[in-house]
């Protein structure tokens, strides 16, 4: 299963700045392990973030974005106590949701 | 025993970045998301990473800000931000020059959402970085070089 | 994997006999670089999950390690490894913040220091700890290094550190001094601190335990040290020894005084 990620979100004069750390290998499939054998590739390719309900940003990624990925974004409005959910899924389904309140 | 870092090693005095990023066309083709854009995130040039999003020949604007360091002291960790103050930004990608795939990010702003944002990026070598915004639906974009060199043992 | 040492063995040669001129300062400058990747550091993702571990009760007596102390008293951790390492009576040792979290763990939760100190660096009990230390670390953040060098078994540590610090041995003949005595020396492009000044002490102790960007690991002190000695092709030293908190407390009580960075975020 997928680590949690860690995810700040604050309000702060009407806007809410977001930072999402993402526990994610983030593999390439170009490296090849001690055996010599490819890793296969393995990373996030698609994110969304939700304030309440609303969507606020979606990303897609390749395997040029580093290992442990990090993303920080603002959008307007956002109050404190808020929902903020952030989900990811990655090139073999795996997938992550987690949520915080908007500090 | 750190498989990894032996094989930095051996990949010729470390230039291991460069191993890893060495020909990112080989993403399978087994992506789990339809949405995901394949065409966009293996192009191997510029132009057909602009084709991918039917972006044309993006003009330059200084109304795109790409903060990234000069510098870089490991290419597999490059912070790179973009800021956007045109109107209507609804997407941001952001594209490595000299990677074997140029493109590593796209961010969708719905309204509402700041045209701010930041990531980090593995750089196989010293390339310029492109972000491309479209905004209004027209395409514009800004570049920014940044350098990637070697560590030594411990930092 | 003789390739490899011998490349390496060049490098390093090539370092002691013609390090780069301090002419490359400005163009090799990674302030930018590194205070773009202090906010959001990905060793906050051990972090986490560290404090998730002080707090759950494991191993045989089901134990968490909410009484384990580090020297402030029972499960303060504010502070703690700005302080460490020092005397505890109880133990009556010298500990690193690695050796006494492996202490709690053994005796408050029963988990045996050997699978510790037989294991290996980011697997199993190791990596907890290691995570463990990120959580206990992250909360000396800016906190100035502030080690008692008062205690006799203290400063035997300290002169034992010092002593080891400049002992040449292994394959190469080298010692810590050999890379980390003079100022503004580089391997390639990495900067290596003059440990025999406060300032450089303080750079390096205070920077680590810090993530690595170049293989996304968190690497503790003890991995730190250990990783020198292998870089030196000598004997790899046992998990927690006394010769790896020798150097500790040479190292802080060197650096005593200015702000830790913990953690760090290393190329």
């Amino acid at each position: 299963m997928a680590s949690p990620m860690r995810i700040r979100a604050a309000a702060k004069d009407g806007v809410t700045e977001v930072r999402v750390l993402m526990s994610h290998v983030m593999e390439t499939g170009q490296r090849k392990d001690s055996a010599g054998a490819v890793i296969p590739a393995h990373f996030i390719t698609e994110l969304t973030a939700k304030h309440n309900d609303k969507l606020v940003l979606s990303a897609e990624f390749g395997p040029s974005v580093s290992t442990n990925p990090y993303l920080a974004f603002k959008f307007n409005g956002g109050a404190k106590g808020d929902k903020l959910v952030v989900s990811w899924v990655d090139n073999k389904g795996d997938t992550r949701t987690d949520e915080v309140q908007i500090a | 025993m750190n498989h990894q870092r032996r094989d930095t090693l051996k990949a010729g005095g470390g230039l291991g970045v460069l191993g890893l990023l060495a020909a990112a066309g080989m993403i399978k083709p087994e992506m789990a998301n339809a949405a995901w854009n394949q065409t966009a995130f293996e192009a191997k040039n510029m132009d057909a990473a602009f084709a991918a999003f039917s972006a044309g020949k993006p003009a330059e604007s200084a109304d795109v800000v790409i903060t990234a360091p000069d510098i870089a002291e490991n290419g597999a960790v490059v912070p790179v931000g973009v800021v956007s103050k045109l109107p209507k930004t609804e997407q941001i990608v952001i594209m490595i020059e000299k990677n074997p795939n140029m493109v590593a990010a796209t961010f969708n702003l719905p309204e509402g959402t700041v045209a701010d944002v930041q990531t980090r990026v593995k750089m196989g070598q010293t390339s310029d970085v492109y972000a491309m915004v479209k905004a209004d639906g027209k395409f514009y974009m800004a570049k920014k070089e940044v350098k990637v060199t070697l560590g030594g043992c411990g930092g | 994997m003789k390739k490899q040492l011998l490349l390496t063995a060049l490098g390093a040669a090539i370092v002691l006999t013609a390090p780069l001129a301090t002419a490359a300062d400005d163009e090799l400058n990674f302030d930018a670089y590194r205070e773009m990747l202090a906010d959001g550091n990905p060793a906050e993702l051990f972090e986490m999950e560290g404090e998730e571990l002080w707090r759950t009760a494991r191993g045989p007596k089901n134990a968490t390690l909410e009484q384990c102390d580090l020297g402030l008293g029972p499960g303060v951790v504010e502070g703690a490894a700005a302080q460490l390492p020092r005397y505890f009576a109880d133990t009556d040792k010298v500990q690193d913040l690695e050796s006494r979290l492996m202490h709690c763990m053994e005796a408050q939760q029963g988990i045996p220091s050997a699978e510790i100190i037989n294991g290996s660096f980011g697997k199993g009990e190791r990596g907890k700890l290691a995570a463990l230390v990120a959580y206990v670390v992250t909360h000396s953040k800016g906190k100035p290094i502030a080690v008692d060098l008062s205690h006799p078994k203290v400063k035997e540590m300290y002169d034992m550190g010092e002593r080891v610090f400049h002992y040449r041995t292994g394959a190469m003949d080298f010692a810590c001094s050999s890379c980390h005595s003079q100022d503004d020396k580089r391997i390639r492009a990495t900067q290596l601190p003059n440990i025999t000044k406060p300032e450089g002490a303080a750079a390096g102790w205070g920077s680590w335990p810090a993530y690595r960007v170049s293989n996304s690991q968190f690497w503790t002190m003890q991995h730190r040290l250990w990783d020198c000695f292998r870089q030196q092709r000598t004997a790899e030293p046992v998990f927690a020894s006394d010769v790896t908190i020798a150097l500790s407390v040479f190292m802080a009580g060197k650096g005593n005084g200015a702000e830790a960075q913990w953690p760090g975020v290393k190329r």
